[in-house]
């Protein structure tokens, strides 16, 4: 077991724990790099996890650390594929100006969300959300002129400073490089004041606020932020599937997303990424174990029918709440200790508290 | 003015399916705190196993209600024993997600059983209509209308006047307190879920003749929402009036606003009762001391 000693401030707020973990993370890093030459094939999936991880870095930002649950950032995620589109293709401003626009507009859309938010807790909060989120859908398919209507809109490769990235692997080190400028960005954020001030909101509004928290403040700001990053994965994930049409941007893909923030590990940075790789590669995983089932009493047929994969996921949700609330994260977490505590590791140590029900509706 | 009584009657009606879901929302919300989001799902498979019997197995229509309700209801209890349970306590988050989670299963089960075609559920008030004046009223909706002022009016007596029903109240005031005065919370609870549920699979039976059954039927359960919520999400006569709310909104929209705001006109008045009164028209609100 390995103990830190911290002897100055500017290790508490370092980026890293210490120089072992640092490592690892430039050894990841290296990984990452060399990863399209040792599977060129799946290059395209794996930049589909990288902008699965800045959707659920936005949800893990909103839902993890601030406490506000939103069932509607499908449509944030949509608002700034669209708008980016718009930006490129019809009014032919640069990428880059093109995606900070949508990164703007999308932060402006989720003040908008936020303001009235405010107010509301709990559930309120999500019905709130997914309600906007089904406005919003519908003015997808309505506004024909930006969006294209229910006919869809194509999508071209990005061109950054006259530099195509039609190629996968140009594209892959494009969502990397984003992916990791975010993390980075939110690590930061989260170790500072602001940060601090979401966490104390998630855990308690009342003793927040009398610590000096501006509620209102950073409620606000962290739909903003939450919302901004969504509209930067939404840009990226515009040029990824290439067209663009309302109904991808249903309730079904906000529940998705929150099953990558639920799966992955509430509250932590890493459950982000864990959930986008589980949700990339679970229906990979499902398609694979379907062709494998033995034609055995019609087994097979059985699990080829296409409604069994909305309940999978539904399974799988319901299993990761009941069992391991705090996700692939938590898992780990515990694998760890299990070893650097090896043979004093007590179960106890994450045993949930009995509880009973403990009244909401008093704020 | 013949245009605009035919617009309110069919609009009480699909109001009245809207309130009676929101209904199971805050019959359980009050009881547990938990937000079911997988009421609507429940109305799905209510209206799915009253197909069943009615078509597949040749059963009369109203023993097909009975058998529908009362198994959906045994579901519910069970699905409170088995799983719900154990979330209590635990933050709402999990809840939504939990719930959430186990509507999708419900569905995944509905489109293998059942298949995910479109079916017409057959019933003594199919195509049937009388002439009111002007106003025609046809006989499914005027069942639905009178199905729900009947079991609210059930529902109303027994919370009440029963020993049951005010022991319902108790554990949903004050669950600790419920404990110590020796009411079984937990036996209470899973009742809850039963009458839920079962209110639940009557709207789905009541809906089916008019919207046809598929497994989608269950994304009615968002209007719902906005229906509940308007109603403040605790209170009974609130999620009525509110789900009636929404249902002449939402006719009134289609009929004279452009196309395209009668799906969405439910979440516009949502969201703009939700800005001026966060907790909804009848909702109450506190304040926790600390």
């Amino acid at each position: 077991m390995r103990f830190l000693f911290k002897t100055s401030y500017a290790q508490e707020l370092g980026l890293f724990r210490d120089n072992v973990q640092r490592n690892w993370y430039v050894a990841l890093f290296a990984a990452l790099l060399v990863l399209p030459r040792v599977v060129p094939d799946y290059v395209g999936d794996i930049s589909l996890v990288f902008i699965y991880g800045l959707c659920g870095l936005s949800l893990m930002v909103l839902a993890g650390y601030t406490g506000l649950v939103s069932l509607g950032h499908a449509a944030f995620l949509g608002v700034g594929a669209y708008a980016h589109v718009y930006f490129v293709h019809d009014l032919g401003l640069p990428w880059i100006v093109s995606a900070a626009l949508a990164c703007v507009l999308t932060a402006a859309a989720g003040v908008l969300v936020g303001l009235p938010a405010l107010r509301m807790t709990g559930v309120y909060l999500t019905i709130a959300t997914l309600a906007f989120a089904l406005i919003i859908q519908e003015v997808f398919s309505r506004w024909d002129r930006v969006t294209g209507g229910l006919k869809g809109k194509p999508v071209d490769k990005p061109v950054l400073f006259g530099v195509s990235f039609a190629h996968d692997v140009a594209f892959y080190f494009l969502c990397l490089a984003f992916l990791i400028g975010a993390l980075w960005l939110t690590a930061n954020l989260l170790k500072a004041p602001t940060g601090r001030a979401w966490v104390a909101i998630r855990d308690s509004e009342i003793a927040a606020q009398s610590m000096g928290v501006n509620l209102a403040l950073y409620k606000t700001m962290a739909f903003a932020y939450s919302a901004a990053l969504m509209g930067l994965a939404g840009a990226l994930f515009a040029h990824k599937i290439g067209f663009l049409a309302p109904d991808i941007f249903s309730v079904l893909l906000s529940i998705q997303l929150l099953l990558m923030v639920v799966v992955g590990g509430l509250g932590s940075l890493h459950g982000a990424v864990y959930g986008a790789v589980f949700v990339a590669i679970l229906p990979v995983l499902i398609s694979q174990a379907r062709d494998s089932v033995p034609a055995w009493q019609g087994l097979d047929r059985f699990v080829k029918q296409p409604g069994l994969e909305p309940g999978l996921f539904g399974l799988i949700l319901v299993l990761f709440i009941l069992f391991e609330p705090l996700g692939i994260y938590g898992r780990w977490l515990k694998i760890k200790i299990y070893f650097s505590l090896f043979p004093l590791y007590k179960r106890a140590t994450f045993r949930r508290q009995k509880t009973y029900m403990r009244s909401e509706r008093l704020r | 003015m013949d245009t605009i009584l035919q617009l309110v009657l069919n609009g009480l009606a699909v109001g009245c399916i809207y309130g009676l879901v929101a209904l199971g929302f805050v019959l359980i919300y009050k009881a547990t705190e938990l937000v079911n989001f997988a009421q609507g799902d429940l109305l799905m498979l209510g209206a799915f196993t009253c197909y069943m019997f009615v078509v597949w197995y040749g059963v009369g229509y109203w023993a097909a209600l009975a058998l529908a309700v009362a198994i959906v209801a045994l579901f519910g209890a069970a699905l409170d024993a088995a799983i719900l349970r154990r979330v209590i306590g635990q933050p709402q988050f999990a809840v939504v997600m939990l719930t959430i989670g186990l509507g999708a299963i419900f569905r995944s089960f509905a489109s293998i059983t059942w298949g995910s075609e479109i079916y017409t559920l057959p019933t003594p008030f199919s195509a049937r209509a009388t002439r009111l004046g002007g106003v025609t009223v046809s006989h499914e909706y005027l069942s639905i209308i009178v199905g729900t002022v009947l079991l609210c009016a059930a529902l109303y007596a027994f919370f009440t006047y029963t020993k049951v029903g005010v022991a319902m109240q108790a554990a949903s005031q004050n669950q600790l307190a419920a404990y110590y005065m020796g009411i079984p919370v937990k036996r209470m609870f899973s009742l809850i879920w039963a009458i839920s549920a079962a209110v639940a699979a009557i709207a789905g039976v009541l809906l089916a003749p008019v919207s046809l059954i598929d497994i989608n039927l269950g994304f009615i359960g968002l209007k719902a929402f906005a229906a509940a919520v308007l109603g403040g999400f605790g209170s009974i006569p609130g999620a009525l009036v509110g789900g009636v709310t929404i249902g002449l909104i939402e006719l009134f929209a289609g009929a004279y606003l452009p196309h395209g705001f009668k799906d969405v006109a439910a979440y516009v008045v949502l969201l703009l009762v939700l800005a001026v009164r966060p907790q909804g028209i009848f909702g109450a609100a506190g304040r926790k001391k600390v």
